[in-house]
């Protein structure tokens, strides 16, 4: 089912690409986020953080640094001690060994990264405690550091955790216990080694938090993607009854999934605001940003792909050896989980299964960034799925084809034991064929090899499973993060008429106020401009799941629908009385609540509600007022799905990628508004061609990170990415009214395969299969070379390492062998 | 030690005792509360932070605010006229060029600065023009767009 276009009477607000309602105040300087929240008498907080990746607290001489003007306090970790509790990880699966170190927020005794914090000064202004932090002293004993998750399961290695006598953190599977089997009784059996390297969310607006105490009462103010979360583990954390703590997400300047998290910096700020009765502000550095604020990707994945030589995919492994970093943040071996769950891919692979080892290294803790696990699979699928049409001389795209479930099985399960809701994998894979115009390319790209120009293509086609929630599913009892995943709505029409929209989602530029009040102006039956969205604030509305895992739109949408509904469903009854009509001869058209058949009968909501606060002449049963909530906790996961397809030039003298050309096709299922889809597709889009040309986060062989600030740590500007072609196909989703899924991480978990996929397509007539994001000009160099033959650099070494001594499948090619297939 | 300083922000004159280390973008908004202006990070690198000192847009994180004085400063809250947008305000908001909103007063300010020198740039010119200001959210297209989008408005207006 792929429609676009309704017909005009269906037309509503809903589905209209309408200014946005959030931009007002943001292009004039109007915005509020959280440094711009003043309150008088407040202190300012810098953190003091581990220079060592690595290290034993010996002392902390703070007395200098306390006799500054200007000074309030100086506190460590010792001064936290009657903190209630330690900074949460909620993954807790049935039936698996989990080490979670103890992770106060201030180091007790060690430090396990550099940029752990050990100390903080609070002060009257924001200079002077950068100046008092450079007066504390910290005496460290460095012990043996390790970064390498490899070399850290390895005998002997240093340990992150010494109390734990390994430095694995959890071992867990998911998929067919019997893949070994199908492994080997498959034809042909590709392995890769697929690294999908560190990188970071960089929100633009770093992290910041501003605490306030009064009378027994904490507000914090904080750029965080999850303030209802954050209000109930700090509850714990703080020993502050829940009704008497509010945690504020004001505008927040972009999350990625690095704002996902609770940190140690808004427990600090929250309890010093406590201890010495005054705010307390703090607002992240960047280079703090990059070294303090949790990573994403960071995995190793063995791959496995069997099948038949005819383009049956069969089996389906993948070993993944997640590096948590130093700690377990929120959901740092979660991540893990979320590639396995969708490690079928679009496809109807008879055999699945993912096993997960976590590592402890001495880095930062990693956690979700756009797509959060969801990329990494993808990438390992869409590259392996190429690598093994290589392999038996098949078309790519063929063997796509005929592996896709096809439409008629929806709602299909998969070897993972999920079912997919809707999709129509054929359906986004052809109207991005449409665009691309594949023939007219090799053409083009023929000629051009010809002049020493060297273009490839590269495909990607895609599922990703969306709308966090199902708490069946994903909650203690299913794969066992401890919490619910509902998300509720309150929708209240004023005595005037005009409606507010409470959501527990917490946007960060998503765009929920505009989009929930097209969803709400379309049920109720009014204009959407009298429709405000509040958001954001654990003391307005009911209790909240906030906003990450593109679950805004198909769980938090819902529920306002399923609230408007409620609230429509009420007025139509008390439309019916005072009409004389039965309620259920009553519909909305054109803003009025009118008898079907007789529209000359009806009134606006405006008069509904004024009878529904002055309940004169309403029946007895109804009680006043005319507000609504719902809580709305759906049966299924939705699964947006899409195909995408780049065009990259390689210069091979230099080794530098030009992507030149993108087409996204996604089908998220109806669109509430298709701008903020298509903006969504283009920064998505952006963010993973930033992973896999530019974006790397590096630490040394002795813990130092070297990526510390945006001079070193790349992301793409405007000069380096071309325009995104999108266009989209609709597949409603049976799991909610709306039929929506689900778009804000589709371009990170759709894109980097294409470009990977491109690269090898643009250099295979110099012999290179295979290669490892990043692309940066030195790897493609490489690459080149060990093709020629002639690889002797360090990275060629490398690169061998990364795909040779793994890549040796059990009737597959070395991966460095000239291309013997012969397509594309 | 502190030094006075004196300036024009959109067009109110401002004197102060000020540090001589402080960076201008703290002046705006710690001093004058002008808070429009953002700052994302340590290196000059993103842009956040750009407004115009006499015509010409700098990062504000890294001008000290006693070289801005007697000069005259313009900010994302000195941009619109008499309750009207400025052309790329508006632009914005109808091209969908931003998405959390942390960059935008830097970009709306880089980009003015720029067409006052090219008043009719290819998307090309405008992608490299905007090449010291980062964008996490957009992808940057809408924004190109609306620049372009701007450039015509601001050309149509001063034909007419």
């Amino acid at each position: 089912m792929t429609t676009v276009e309704r017909p005009a009477e269906e037309r509503g607000w809903v589905g209209q690409a309408l200014r946005r309602k959030e931009d007002p105040p943001l292009i004039t300087g109007m915005g509020r986020f959280v440094e711009d929240v003043v309150l008088p008498r407040t202190l300012w907080m810098a953190v003091i953080r581990s220079p060592e990746a690595h290290a034993r607290i010996v002392s902390i001489d703070a007395s200098a640094a306390r006799e500054r003007p200007g000074v309030a306090a100086v506190f460590t970790g010792e001064d936290l001690a009657d903190l209630g509790a330690p900074l949460p990880m909620i993954w807790a699966p049935p039936g698996v060994e989990m080490r979670t170190p103890e992770h106060w927020p201030l180091a007790r005794g060690a430090v396990k990264h550099v940029g752990d914090p050990v100390a903080v000064v609070i002060g009257e202004d924001r200079y002077a405690v950068v100046d008092a932090a450079e007066d504390v002293i910290v005496e460290y004993e460095p012990l043996p550091a390790v970064v390498d998750p490899e070399a850290a399961l390895e005998e002997g290695s240093p340990l992150v955790w010494e109390e734990f006598g390994t430095n694995v953190t959890h071992e867990w599977g998911l998929g067919s216990e019997d893949i070994e089997q199908a492994l080997a009784e498959a034809e042909v059996v590709v392995e890769r080694r697929i690294v999908n390297h560190r990188t970071a969310g960089v929100a633009i607006e770093p992290r910041g938090a501003l605490a306030d105490w009064r009378e027994g009462e904490l507000t914090l103010w904080s750029s965080t993607q999850i303030p209802h979360v954050t209000k109930f583990v700090l509850s714990g954390m703080l020993g502050i009854p829940e009704d008497r703590l509010r945690v504020i997400a004001p505008d927040v300047g972009g999350g990625f999934g690095s704002k996902l998290n609770v940190y140690a910096e808004e427990a600090i700020v929250a309890w010093c605001a406590r201890r010495l009765n005054r705010p307390v502000k703090w607002i992240e550095s960047r280079t703090e940003n990059l070294s303090a604020t949790t990573h994403g990707r960071d995995q190793i994945d063995y791959v496995r792909m069997g099948g038949t030589r005819d383009g049956r995919i069969t089996a389906l492994h993948t070993k993944i050896v997640l590096d948590c970093g130093g700690y377990q943040q929120l959901l740092t071996p979660f991540m893990g989980v979320f590639s396995a769950c969708v490690m079928s891919g679009c496809y109807a692979i008879p055999k699945v299964r993912t096993d997960v080892i976590g590592v402890f290294t001495n880095k930062v803790a990693t956690d979700a960034v756009r797509g959060a696990g969801r990329p990494e699979a993808t990438h390992l699928i869409e590259v392996t799925v190429d690598q093994f049409a290589r392999e038996i001389g098949m078309d790519p795209l063929e063997l796509r084809r005929k592996n896709f479930i096809p439409k008629e099985n929806f709602p299909a399960e998969v070897a993972t034991g999920l079912v997919y809701d809707s999709g129509d994998y054929h359906g986004t894979l052809d109207k991005c064929l449409e665009h691309v115009g594949l023939e007219q390319f090799r053409g083009e790209q023929e000629e051009l090899r010809k002049k020493g120009v060297y273009r490839g293509v590269g495909f990607s086609t895609y599922m990703e499973m969306c709308g966090l929630a199902p708490s069946r599913i994903v909650g203690p009892k299913g794969v066992g993060l401890q919490a619910g995943f509902w998300e509720s709505a309150t929708v209240r029409v004023h005595p005037s008429g005009s409606v507010t929209v409470l959501t527990g989602t917490s946007p960060h530029g998503q765009g929920h106020e505009t989009s929930f009040s097209q969803i709400a102006a379309d049920l109720l039956g009014v204009s959407y401009d009298d429709v405000e969205v509040i958001h954001g604030d654990t003391n307005a509305g009911p209790h909240g799941m906030d906003t990450y895992g593109s679950r805004a739109l198909a769980v938090g949408g819902e529920a306002v629908a399923r609230a408007a509904t409620k609230v429509a469903d009420k007025a139509k009854r008390i439309a019916a009385h005072l009409l004389e009509a039965a309620p259920g001869d009553i519909e909305i058209r054109d803003g009025r609540y009118q008898v079907r058949g007789s529209p000359e009968a009806g009134m606006p909501l405006s008069d509904i509600c004024a009878a529904a606060y002055v309940p004169e002449d309403i029946p007895v049963d109804i009680e006043p007022g005319l507000e609504e909530t719902s809580f709305f906790d759906p049966e299924n996961f939705v699964w947006p799905f899409g195909a995408h397809a780049c065009v990259v030039e390689v210069d091979v003298e230099t080794g530098e990628v030009d992507v030149v050309r993108w087409v996204a096709v996604d089908d998220c299922g109806p669109a509430i508004n298709p701008t903020l889809i298509e903006g969504q597709v283009h920064g998505g889009v952006v963010h993973a061609i930033g992973q896999a040309l530019y974006e790397q986060i590096v630490y040394d062989s002795d813990g130092q990170l070297t990526t510390g600030t945006l001079v070193d740590y790349a992301l793409p500007t405007a000069a380096e990415v071309p325009d995104i072609e999108t266009d989209r196909t609709e597949t409603p989703s049976p799991v909610n009214q709306l039929g929506v899924k689900g778009v804000g991480e589709a371009g990170t978990i759709a894109a980097t395969p294409a470009i990977v996929n491109a690269v090898i397509d643009a250099l295979s007539p110099l012999g290179v299969t295979f290669i490892n994001m990043p692309l940066t000009p030195m790897r493609v160099l490489e690459a080149i070379d060990e093709a020629r033959g002639r690889g002797t650099g360090p990275r060629a070494t490398e690169q061998a390492r990364e795909v040779g001594e793994h890549g040796e499948g059990a009737a597959g090619s070395g991966p460095a062998q000239p291309d013997e297939g012969g397509a594309p | 030690m502190s030094v006075r300083v004196q300036m024009t922000v959109n067009g109110e004159s401002h004197a102060s005792e000020v540090e001589p280390r402080l960076l201008l973008v703290h002046y705006l908004r710690d001093v004058l509360g002008l808070t429009g202006t953002h700052v994302g990070c340590d290196t000059t690198n993103c842009g956040a932070c750009t407004v115009h000192l006499d015509g010409d847009a700098v990062k504000s994180c890294t001008v000290l605010a006693v070289q801005a004085d007697g000069c005259e400063v313009t900010t994302i809250e000195g941009l619109a006229h008499d309750g009207e947008l400025h052309p790329l305000q508006d632009a914005f908001w109808a091209d969908h060029a931003l998405q959390c909103g942390f960059c935008t007063p830097g970009i709306i300010m880089a980009a003015a600065a720029y067409l006052e020198r090219n008043p009719d740039p290819s998307d090309d010119e405008i992608r490299h023009a905007l090449e010291g200001n980062l964008c996490r959210c957009t992808g940057y297209q809408n924004i190109v767009k609306a620049v372009r989008t701007a450039a015509a408005a601001s050309r149509k207006e001063v034909a007419a």
